[in-house]
């Protein structure tokens, strides 16, 4: 029986979006060339069967609209404001202070069919959120339609997450809007959704939408599981030549966990939990597979989660083939070798020299 | 000879009128998918019409501008807000068709690309050959 895990964090990808009509020729990105989504980080908790997605949206500066599509393992059933310090916790808890101070920022530069089916729409701050299902084409659609200026690999990227599950969050960020809300350089809006499901992972393919196949791709993924997970690609052991790291394994401490509860709507943070962090750090041409999980103790990641099945090559480590054909060998020789003992059953074939 | 003479004159007047007949327009179907062109290389005889039918299978908008390279650089830099007037400069919405005829004089090669930003370097570049 699969338990309760825990599972993941996306660290969403920002897709440009503009209120300016849209230009056949020329530069689309805003004045300037200024993207002012400087960076988004993403927790998810996995307890019970429910999803808890906590992302962040920081102002930059600027004005214009920018926003973001998320690919979501389930529907949300609720989605609201975040917690004040969650995010900000958790980096505090794997990352030394040094390397705070001098922690890169990962601009996440980027820059239906029908329309895809509105399941839920909601404002926070100066967050337009719009939770959407339906095939890529039907999301695609209906985020153009809305503002979202997409980069040519979406299609191919929308198809590719609504093949297996057809619901993305739409995050459109209206930076005057924020601005007249005050809101300083710097500051974030965290978004926690709740969803209840069973087949958690981790998008991580959508972070290099927009991207060029040379530019790196830098992201934190944090998992709370309720058991140590199994993840593929398996970060850490070959996983770190697939751009994945994995940076922190341990039990959730006491303090971090008494911490996390205390935020708002981070009641559900058990008692005890297995904290994992994974750092992504790899050329966009590379970035083509997702973080599959399993916490359950099985050890067995599903490959169609981790986006490597049917799109793309069998992520399991190379078979040892040379290994089989040295067991094949060997099955060759000892095979006669048996029969011929089990037809002379007294004694083997006397050594050469014997 | 009258009778021979009318057919004479007959027989030039049916060629004359063959010669300036105008040649049998084609159709070629250019499918756009994930933002790549296909086909992407082809051929069609100068002096024809073709008519262009272009399929856009894409959730996003594209282009389908075709000329020499100087066209293209003028586009690369461009501030358009759509195509439609040119035949040789089409913007295909998102999940749409759209038609255009242009005939090609001159032998030659020549591509056709999306200027949509981002989109070249994409590889929405196709090539035309031009034969005489």
């Amino acid at each position: 029986m699969r338990r309760p895990l825990l599972s993941l964090a996306v660290a969403a990808t920002a897709i440009l979006v503009t209120a300016a009509p849209t230009l056949a020729c020329g530069g689309l990105i805003g004045p300037n060339g200024a993207v002012n989504l400087l960076r988004t980080t993403t927790f998810a908790g996995y307890h019970d069967g429910v999803e808890h997605y906590v992302t962040s949206f920081e102002f930059a500066g600027g004005g214009g609209a920018f926003g973001s599509i998320t690919p979501l393992p389930d529907i949300p059933s609720d989605v609201e404001r975040g917690g004040d310090w969650t995010l900000q916790r958790l980096i505090r808890e794997t990352d030394p202070v040094d390397r705070l101070f001098f922690a890169r920022e990962a601009a996440l530069s980027a820059d239906g069919a029908g329309e895809a089916e509105v399941l839920l729409e909601t404002t926070i701050d100066a967050l337009d959120i719009t939770i959407l299902r339906g095939g890529g084409d039907e999301v695609g659609l209906w985020a153009k339609n809305h503002g979202f200026r997409l980069p040519p690999d979406a299609p191919e990227v929308l198809d590719f997450y609504a093949d297996r599950s057809p619901i993305f969050m739409a995050a459109a960020f209206d930076a005057d809007a924020a601005a007249e809300r005050g809101q300083a350089v710097g500051d974030g809006t965290p978004v926690h959704l709740t969803i209840p499901t069973d087949n958690p992972w981790v998008p991580l393919r959508i972070l290099g939408l927009g991207k060029s196949a040379a530019e790196t791709v830098e992201a934190d993924v944090y998992l709370l599981t309720d058991e140590r997970p199994a993840l593929l690609p398996n970060a850490g052991a070959f996983g770190e030549g697939e751009g994945l790291i994995l940076d922190h394994s341990a039990a959730a401490t006491d303090s971090l966990l008494a911490d996390l509860r205390s935020d708002a709507g981070m009641e559900w943070v058990p008692a005890h939990a297995w904290l994992t962090k994974v750092v992504v750090d790899v050329t966009a041409d590379r970035l083509d597979f997702d973080l599959a999980i399993d916490a359950s103790g099985a050890g067995a990641p599903s490959p169609i989660d981790a986006g490597f099945a049917p799109f793309g090559p069998d992520p399991v480590p190379r078979a040892p083939v040379a290994l089989y054909l040295l067991l094949a060998g060997a099955m060759i020789v000892a095979v006669p070798l048996l029969f011929e003992r089990a037809a002379n059953p007294t004694g083997g074939r006397p050594l050469a020299g014997a | 000879m009258r009778p021979v003479s009318s057919l004479v004159a007959a027989v030039v007047l049916a060629a004359a009128v063959t010669a300036c007949a105008p040649a049998t327009p084609q159709t070629v179907t250019i499918t756009i998918r994930y933002s790549a062109f296909d086909p992407a290389e082809f051929s069609v005889p100068a002096g024809v019409p073709i008519t262009f039918v272009l399929v856009n299978a894409d959730p996003i908008d594209h282009e389908w501008l075709i000329g020499d390279e100087g066209f293209h650089e003028g586009h690369r830099t461009g501030t358009h807000p759509a195509h439609g007037d040119v035949p040789t400069e089409v913007t295909v919405p998102a999940l749409a068709t759209v038609e255009t005829t242009i005939t090609f004089d001159e032998p030659g090669t020549i591509d056709y690309i999306c200027h949509l930003p981002g989109h070249e370097a994409y590889g929405m570049v196709g090539t035309l050959t031009v034969e005489g």
